[in-house]
């Protein structure tokens, strides 16, 4: 167990290692208590352009049940407060899940945004509720079994198929819970931070979350094929999928654009602004000779030899000078080599490039390496090759 | 091993600041299950009555262990069961580099797994003679045995005091359990 955010979490489960965890992930499926992660409800006439406000995601084309990636914003700077997923579940209430770590700091943030969305459009008094669901618990089921899993605990699973519900997309979905009689409704949105198939539920205080844990566990499905993971096993497979985790690989003084993320911001919102920083990052999204202000430095990813770099490496060039930073780093479970995300000076950013990571005092060679390292292998309506 | 503290986890930068030793502390000691290393008794079948004090194994608080040789002029240094269970699957060794003179509690090397890069620390001062080539190919000889075939250095011990000095296996055992 270690401290985080304030809760005492687990780093792995003592009937698998880290890497065994990780292993069996990718195979099977693995279930993730991420509870401590901020739940929040939005709703009202002006929460829509208070998302369009303070994220650079096309909100206004967001429908109904679908979600997206997404960063709350800086004014002017851009620098990015916290990463985001926001689902919409109706025509003005919207379901966010934030970072643990940044709660006190994502909470001053709302409340001041949210004062003066209200503040000018002084006519509305009840302009936006915003709610944010302590108590609630979130429960993260990731790996290809992942839906054999959820099915088997679904009230009707002939009602409700879910090879309908893609990637992206949410439900209101009802369960069966031995210890408790009637329908139990959970919000499931499919996707999560492994790069695998796999779900996400929401699930509100009137409900037993261990109850669920538990039948999901228990299920013939879930004995064969499902695992607790803990923190260890959550950190390796998201570097996998080449995601970022907040206070490591993004902070304050990161623009989307700088951090690789430049594909959350929405297309009509690249001509029409409108959300803070608009002016920073849109002039990022054009280079130099552009007429635009590009970047000075990008997130990129690396294969690393010898010893794994880890954060706080310094990238170095062949004559030794310092291009860059590792912000998180470990030997890939999948892959069996080093993987790792950094940011680099604009410039050595492009695939292929061959620079130094510096380990120990020794150097070692990185290659600058297209991410995510392990291909995901998502739900996709489009997608031939994806998992049943 | 001290340097656990370079645990890599996602944690947040506020939580990065407080040592993680004693996290993982709670993590290992979590895995009561792992063997703990068995106590020698001194005084145990040893011929040479003068150097069973010295040739019985030595631990750290920092999860290394020495054992000297016959002549008591070198000794072989590695990391305990113990820690070898809380790294998992080590899979990268870095190792002195012959004739390094050390200080005790210089870092000589480091043990890396999926979940955290390790220092490793000489549990006393000397010069380092040679480094277990094994786990250049072979890392995971480590987690297989750790107190054995898995060792990682050996030293000219410098003062024999140092060793003395050091944890018994049942004083390490007793320190695991804490």
């Amino acid at each position: 167990m270690v401290p985080f955010a304030g809760y005492s979490m687990p780093v792995s489960y003592s009937d698998l290692g880290v890497g065994e965890s990780h292993k069996w992930t990718r195979e099977k499926a693995s279930l993730f208590d991420v509870s401590h992660m901020v739940q929040h409800r939005l709703s009202g006439p002006l929460a829509q352009s208070l998302l369009e406000r303070i994220t650079p995601s096309d909100i206004t084309s967001l429908k109904t049940r679908h979600s997206t990636l997404s960063c709350l914003l800086h004014p002017v700077t851009g620098g990015i407060v916290d990463d985001t997923v926001i689902a919409r579940l109706g025509p003005e209430a919207f379901y966010i899940v934030t970072n643990a770590a940044n709660r006190d700091k994502d909470l001053q943030y709302l409340t001041a945004q949210i004062e003066e969305q209200q503040a000018a459009h002084s006519g509305l008094t009840a302009g936006i509720s915003w709610e944010v669901l302590d108590d609630w618990s979130l429960i993260a089921v990731q790996g290809p079994r992942s839906a054999d899993i959820l099915s088997s605990i679904l009230d009707k699973p002939e009602d409700f198929d879910l090879k309908s519900l893609y990637f992206g997309q949410c439900a209101y979905l009802h369960i069966r819970l031995p210890s408790t009689p009637g329908i139990a409704e959970v919000l499931v949105s499919r996707g999560g931070y492994t790069g695998e198939d796999g779900f996400e539920i929401s699930i509100p205080p009137s409900l037993p979350a261990v109850g669920l844990i538990e039948s999901m566990l228990d299920s013939a499905e879930g004995k064969e094929n499902l695992r607790l993971a803990g923190l260890g096993a959550r950190d390796s497979l998201r570097l996998e999928a080449g995601m970022c985790l907040y206070g490591h690989d993004l902070d304050d003084t990161t623009t989307p654009v700088e951090a690789g993320l430049s594909w959350i911001i929405g297309k009509t919102r690249r001509t029409g602004g409108g959300f803070h920083g608009d002016q920073t990052i849109l002039s990022q999204l054009k280079p130099k000779k552009d007429g635009g202000s590009g970047v000075e430095r990008r997130r990129v990813g690396f294969i690393v030899d010898g010893a794994p770099a880890r954060e706080g490496a310094a990238i170095v060039e062949a004559d030794g000078q310092v291009v860059g930073t590792i912000t998180s780093g470990c030997p890939s479970p999948t892959l069996g080599k080093n993987v790792a995300m950094g940011y680099v000076k604009d410039g050595w950013h492009k695939r292929g490039t061959e620079l130094g990571v510096m380990v120990r005092g020794k150097k070692r060679r990185a290659v600058v390496t297209k991410m995510p390292f392990v291909e995901s292998r998502y739900w996709k309506q489009a997608a031939v090759t994806a998992p049943g | 091993m001290a340097a656990i503290a370079r645990l890599r986890l996602p944690v947040s930068s506020s939580v990065l600041s407080t040592p993680a030793r004693p996290a993982l502390r709670v993590s290992w000691s979590s895995r009561s299950q792992s063997p703990a290393p068995r106590a020698k008794i001194p005084g145990h079948a040893r011929t040479f009555v003068s150097s069973t004090a010295l040739r019985e194994k030595k631990y750290t608080e920092d999860h290394e262990w020495i054992e000297l040789s016959e002549d008591g002029k070198t000794g072989t240094i590695g990391i305990t069961a113990f820690a070898a269970h809380a790294l998992g699957d080590v899979v990268y060794v870095e190792l002195p580099t012959p004739s390094l003179a050390v200080t005790a509690g210089d870092t000589i090397g480091a043990v890396e797994s999926v979940k955290s890069a390790s220092d490793i620390m000489t549990p006393v001062s000397g010069t380092i003679i040679e480094g277990n080539k094994v786990l250049e190919e072979k890392p995971g000889t480590i987690n297989q045995g750790p107190e054995g075939e898995g060792w990682i250095a050996r030293i000219e011990v410098g003062d024999k005091g140092e060793v003395e000095a050091l944890m018994g296996g049942e004083a390490y055992r007793k320190f695991t359990e804490e």
